[in-house]
């Protein structure tokens, strides 16, 4: 009926893929609530006082990881970060009794980021309290994907234009990316156009059975869309020689001062971090003013705080009954 | 089904709050060029915006507006159903401020209760006096409204609609009983 009555019911966040537009819209309506929060001089609501989140990351992490612990504690809830490499998780515990032991301590969410898909999915049926993805090997990024639209929504919100008006292009190792795949759902669930771009190494025609296009030339795509979101390249993740050089791939899929003038006058630049300087984005794009990067951060944090409250929320509201 | 108060009526109870207001920071000594109001969203915020359009005439000056979201300040906030939060806006400090809080309907007092707890976020407030549209009597917790609009001792199992333009189609507050597990929001 109203913005009152909304209501968010999952206890978990585990993709993008499987909300509806209307909880996707629920969680950016509570991002928008709560970015105020940050803006105050005393940043921190009771919403979650005496809950307790853990931060369980199987691969590093530092920017999510503070994102998720400022979120946690700005709700008012005690924070753990679970430290993988010097736990007993190396000692050949399982992922399952990692995250019972966890729970036993009496812990109300656990923040999990893992190089194998699927992990939080798996998790989420062996524990009774929330699981939040904060990264699952190239399968998703939810808070990612959220932020993403958020800070682009924020940023249309000026020209009185919505998600469903837009043209994204996603640019860069598509087939690695989890960003691009949380990204790819909440844009085109929320109605926008998208492209992704890439060397076919790493974005292959068979991407389109998703619902969006793909282009291998950034030069023919760039005029025509409103946000160009670049992805890193993932030097960890490439195996084999996706790509002949550093140069080449800076020369056809780099975002550089020269490209961004060909853009449209009004386009955003968006990039999830952290950057390679002069490969994927050039430092006069990405500190120019075209380009949303810290408002990114910025908004990841209110992201961040959403998916805690209502997935922490939603999990006690239910114990409840 | 007859309203417990028509759009003639609020508009009275308004005026007669809004003169209160004044004589009671005249009697206070208060600092009223500093005066601020604070509607609870979302009625409340409404109620708030008029008072603040009636008392600047008297005043010279226009008070500030506050909007006061306080579902994350709730002491039901964990239970079910999880209600999607509106947002703050309070584009100004409390801090010295005389302020008035403003809400549409006193009920058992835990709405008062958690907005006194978002306020103090927001500075530290010479004094906060609480105007109600409507107390419908119950109170859960020890709170009492200082200006009133109307009084009226309704039963704790019917819910009290407070309807105000633009947000609804016309300004009047209704009576719909015996409504089942009804969620307190006053």
């Amino acid at each position: 009926m109203t913005l009152a009555q909304q209501h968010w019911t999952r206890p978990h966040l585990l993709t993008l893929e499987q909300l509806s537009v209307q909880e996707i819209t629920a969680l950016l309506d509570t991002a928008q609530a709560l970015k105020e929060v940050s803006t105050r001089s005393i940043k921190k609501v009771p919403a979650l006082r005496g809950k307790v989140v853990v931060n369980l990351f199987f691969e590093d992490s530092t920017r999510t990881r503070t994102s998720f612990r400022l979120a946690a504690q700005r709700l008012s809830a005690d924070v753990v970060d679970f430290a993988v490499s010097t736990s007993s998780v190396s000692k050949g515990e399982t992922l399952a009794d990692t995250a019972r032991n966890i729970e036993a301590m009496g812990v109300d969410a656990i923040v999990i980021r893992h190089r194998s898909s699927g992990t939080p999915e798996v998790l989420s049926r062996q524990v009774s309290c929330s699981v939040i993805n904060a990264g699952d090997g190239a399968h998703e990024h939810p808070t990612q994907g959220l932020l993403d639209v958020f800070t682009i929504q924020e940023s249309l919100r000026k020209t009185g234009r919505k998600i469903s008006d837009i043209h994204a292009a996603i640019v860069g190792d598509i087939i690695h990316s989890r960003v691009a795949r949380s990204n790819l759902w909440a844009l085109t669930k929320l109605g926008a156009k998208v492209t992704l771009v890439g060397p076919s190494t790493m974005c292959p025609k068979s991407m389109e059975k998703l619902g969006v296009s793909v282009s291998h030339d950034l030069d023919a795509v760039l005029p025509h869309v409103d946000v160009v979101n670049m992805l890193r390249v993932q030097f960890e993740r490439l195996t084999s020689a996706a790509f002949p050089s550093v140069r080449e791939y800076h020369h056809f899929f780099g975002l550089t001062a020269a490209r961004l003038a060909r853009c449209k006058p009004d386009v955003l630049v968006l990039h999830p971090g952290p950057m390679n300087r002069g490969l994927e984005i050039s430092s006069a794009v990405a500190d120019g003013p075209k380009s949303a990067i810290l408002r990114q951060v910025s908004n990841g944090l209110a992201v961040r705080m959403a998916v805690l409250y209502l997935c922490v929320g939603a999990a006690a509201t239910q114990n409840a009954e | 089904m007859k309203p417990l108060m028509n759009a003639a009526q609020i508009d009275k109870a308004l005026n007669n709050i809004s003169d209160q207001i004044l004589a009671n920071l005249l009697a206070e000594s208060a600092d009223i060029s500093k005066l601020a109001l604070v509607g609870i969203r979302r009625r409340g915020e409404i109620l708030a915006s008029r008072l603040s359009d009636r008392l600047s005439p008297q005043l010279k000056f226009k008070p500030p507006v506050g909007a006061l979201d306080i579902t994350l300040y709730r002491d039901d906030a964990m239970r079910a159903p999880l209600t999607i939060p509106l947002g703050t806006e309070m584009n100004f400090r409390l801090d010295d401020r005389p302020v008035i809080l403003v809400d549409d309907v006193l009920f058992t007092g835990r709405s008062v209760r958690a907005a006194l707890d978002a306020m103090v976020d927001f500075g530290r407030p010479q004094f906060i006096r609480l105007a109600v549209l409507f107390d419908r009597m119950g109170r859960e917790y020890p709170i009492a409204a200082d200006f009133v609009g109307e009084r009226v001792n309704v039963d704790r199992h019917s819910v009290i609609v407070v309807e105000l333009k633009p947000m609804d189609a016309l300004d009047r507050v209704v009576i719909k009983p015996n409504a089942k597990k009804e969620r307190a929001t006053s």
